[in-house]
């Protein structure tokens, strides 16, 4: 469900919403527990946001934190909710708008990368086809027969489906995507 | 107050080894807690068996789960102190889905301590397994499931803690059986809480200074309030008259705030919104500053959101940050706990070399009085039928002067109770306002009556909400807790036939009740005192012995059965566009509403 026509959140008068939707990449930093993701991901289900990418993992060991990287997509006040029913959920320590701190910033967005591994599997021309254009992309081969190749790439979300789209017709078997991790630049953390 | 009676009397407890069982009681007693509500089960056995080891925990046994939460939700409304329900696993915990999520919309402080499968079982589909934190998730503000003796006695501390703290709100504690016999060493209550929650109380003063600097500037000022206020305590209610008094405005408040300021006080409009007085939703819509203190601009408050108040500027006091420009945009947002927030105000008021502009507040208070002049809670009286109107002002006038508590259910009823019974302090009127759960009223007037046992606490009821816990009235025999249940029974689901009458072509689809228990049987079958009332003329009497009867009352009071409420601003209306009594033909109510606003509902 699109959170855009959610508006309101009210049964008694849906306004129609004017502002244009913009995606937008959510830091979240929580206490690694048990249900923490589902609190956050709840969040998104129970009130009708957008999740277009997740990623999460702990990042401090020994303070047992995660940071969770969402990207989603609303209208910058539908955005300014999520953050702020973020912040309420007991566990999370600090929520950051990526994007909205890199304007602050003065810089075009935050630092997104991506990891894919991707199999594609043929002989002949398509399989040096193939890791010709792997080698331009700066894939990397991580397995390989004779009959195929694990690609292991790194970058933008676009570039990734860029790649992804010229593997189909070379004999693309899977993917695999860890979803988007990200940063703002400079020396300020945060 | 009861509840505070075993306060001097209670040892600050030690580290200590004892059994999970054994901390959730000492944990209670630690927390000051002396009532709990609940119901037993396989799962929370060994909490029961420490529960009747013990004589500082008083527990109150209920017939269904939901009742032991509502009970607690009085309890905590009525006395400002944290609610406590014990369940078991299963259907225990899946029974306290509907009291935790009505605590999480009223943000009221309940502690709900659940039992579960031993973990060695969980997951395994067990008897009576559910996933209760899985379950209980969006509807509390937080929950734990404890795997770990150890953790028990910080984790419960915790649970306290965050439930009476910033926002008040539900949580919930599964104890697994084994957990409960695992023998651990008890903590007593931390001071530090987790580094993650840290609510936000004071308000800052920037904004504080800019919300004073635009009350002055108001020549059309209003202040709206709401449940924050009850829920900041009762010195923030003392603040809001103090407010009140020094700038002159008008005042209104949503149902959950009423009380707040005293109905009888100069300043009050009446409550606003879907079912509020003219006076209140005009003052609402033509007003030039807003002052929203502690409110969440509700959709049955606003009506049409692009019709609300279109020519104010907006103060927003919350202490919770996602409420701010969640439904309307503000244009002063300040974050804090009401009382905190009001003292910096007043103090900032009072220093400040402007004054309100009293010359134009009081011509906006002579436009108020033309709009109270038209008397929009008026209807007419009939001297063969009650009025349900007529009913609750008699109820009024016969226990205003009394110690009374007023709990209601949900419906046609609940607005007459807010339109026609007055209050004059904070914590007494308690009501399911955000979920708006029918059922509530006759456990909460439990809950209340338990921490209040000497004062009169009457149930405003309708006869459709009244039966879906009736079985409480089995729990208020038990503890001769001598709750009045004041029925107003018109035989509909009242609300739903205003409705379909209003927007479904009168067509009372299942809205009416065609085989009502007869009410006095069965308060006599529950060990209790029944009354029924159907003439005007023998309402007081009956009124004055249902006080006098030291005995749970099912009052049935026959009303008009097709009364409808308003004022009323239906669907997709603005605060402008109400519908009134005298205006309230039957051909006039049944034009009010056009294609489109039949959808919204």
């Amino acid at each position: 469900m699109n959170a855009q026509n959610l508006a309101s959140g009210s049964a008694y008068f849906i306004a129609k919403e004017t502002e244009l939707p913009v995606t937008t990449v959510l830091s979240v930093l929580v206490d690694n527990e048990p249900g923490v993701l589902a609190r956050v991901i709840g969040l998104f289900s129970g009130r009708g946001y957008n999740i277009e990418s997740l990623t999460v993992s702990e990042t401090e060991h020994e303070q047992h934190l995660s940071r969770i990287t969402i990207v989603t997509r609303g209208t910058p006040h539908i955005l300014d909710q999520i953050r702020h029913q973020l912040e309420r959920i007991v566990p999370v320590h600090r929520v950051v708008d990526l994007s909205v701190r890199a304007d602050e910033l003065g810089q075009s967005g935050p630092i997104q990368r991506e990891l894919a591994l991707i199999k594609v599997a043929g002989l002949g021309e398509h399989r040096n086809e193939a890791l010709r254009l792997a080698d331009a992309f700066h894939a990397k081969v991580t397995d390989a027969t004779t009959e195929h190749f694990i690609f292991e790439i790194t970058g933008k979300g676009s570039k990734i489906d860029q790649f992804i789209a010229i593997m189909k017709p070379l004999g693309l078997v899977e993917i695999c995507r860890t979803g988007v991790a990200a940063m703002n630049r400079g020396p300020a953390g945060m | 107050m009861k509840a505070d009676k075993q306060d001097s009397d209670r040892q600050p407890s030690q580290r200590r080894e004892m059994t999970g069982a054994e901390m959730v009681v000492q944990a209670l007693i630690d927390q000051g807690v002396t009532d709990i509500f609940g119901y037993p089960g396989g799962a929370v056995l060994p909490i029961y068996d420490e529960l009747f080891q013990q004589d500082k925990i008083n527990h109150i046994l209920v017939r269904h789960e939901q009742g032991a939460g509502h009970a607690a939700e009085g309890y905590a409304r009525s006395t400002g102190k944290v609610g406590v329900m014990l369940v078991t696993s299963g259907p225990g915990a899946t029974n306290a889905v509907t009291p935790l999520q009505d605590a999480l919309m009223d943000s009221i402080p309940l502690v709900c301590i659940s039992g579960q499968v031993p973990t060695s079982l969980i997951g395994s589909d067990a008897f009576q397994e559910c996933d209760t934190v899985g379950i209980t998730r969006p509807c509390t503000k937080h929950n734990w499931l404890v795997k770990d003796v150890n953790d028990l006695a910080r984790v419960l501390h915790e649970a306290f803690h965050v439930a009476k703290t910033g926002r008040p709100g539900p949580v919930l504690v599964d104890v697994p059986k084994d957990v409960q016999f695992a023998t651990g060493m008890y903590t007593p209550p931390d001071v530090s809480p987790r580094t993650s929650y840290h609510p936000r109380i004071q308000g800052d003063i920037e904004a504080i200074k800019q919300a004073v600097a635009l009350m002055l500037t108001a020549k059309r000022p209003v202040i709206y309030s709401g449940g924050g206020v009850i829920n900041s305590g009762n010195e923030a209610s003392k603040l809001l008259r103090e407010l009140v008094e020094l700038t002159n405005f008008p005042i209104t408040s949503t149902l959950m705030g009423l009380g707040a300021y005293p109905a009888s006080g100069k300043n009050w409009l009446g409550m606003l919104g879907m079912h509020g007085t003219y006076e209140a939703n005009m003052t609402m819509h033509d007003c030039d500053v807003m002052l929203n203190i502690g409110a969440r601009f509700d959709d049955r408050i606003t009506g049409r959101i692009s019709g609300f108040s279109p020519n104010s500027r907006k103060i927003h006091i919350d202490i919770d940050p996602s409420s701010i420009n969640k439904a309307v945009r503000v244009d002063v947002p300040v974050i804090g706990d009401v009382a905190h927030v009001l003292e910096d105000m007043i103090r900032l008021l009072r220093a400040s070399s402007t004054k309100p502009d009293e010359k134009a507040i009081d011509a906006w208070w002579s436009q108020i009085d033309r709009w109270r002049a038209r008397k929009s809670l008026s209807y007419t009286r009939n001297k063969d039928v009650i009025m349900p109107q007529y009913a609750l002002e008699r109820l009024y006038a016969l226990t205003k002067d009394r110690d009374t508590y007023i709990t209601t259910e949900v419906g046609q009823h609940q607005m007459w109770a807010a339109q026609f019974y007055h209050f004059e302090k904070p914590n007494r009127w308690m009501t399911s306002g955000g979920l708006g759960t029918m059922g509530y009223g006759l456990p909460a007037a439990l809950g209340v009556q338990i921490a209040h046992p000497d004062s009169l606490v009457i149930d405003i009821a309708g006869d459709a909400s009244v039966q879906m816990t009736m079985q409480e009235m089995s729990a208020a025999v038990q503890y001769e807790a001598p709750i009045k249940i004041f029925i107003l029974n018109n035989q509909y689901m009242g609300m739903v036939r205003q409705w379909q009458q209003l927007l479904h072509g009168n067509r009372l689809s299942h809205s009416y009740t065609e085989a009502l228990p007869d009410f006095v049987k069965l308060a006599e079958a529950y060990g209790g005192h029944g009354i029924r009332c159907e003439k005007p003329g023998d309402l007081d009497d009956a009124i004055q012995e249902m006080i006098d009867v030291k005995k749970p009352v099912l009052f049935d009071c026959r009303v008009a059965n097709l009364a409808n409420c308003f004022p009323m601003i239906p669907s997709g209306k603005a605060h402008n566009e109400m519908l009134l009594p005298d205006e309230a033909t039957d051909d006039a109510v049944a034009n009010a509403i056009d294609a489109k606003g039949r959808q919204l509902v």
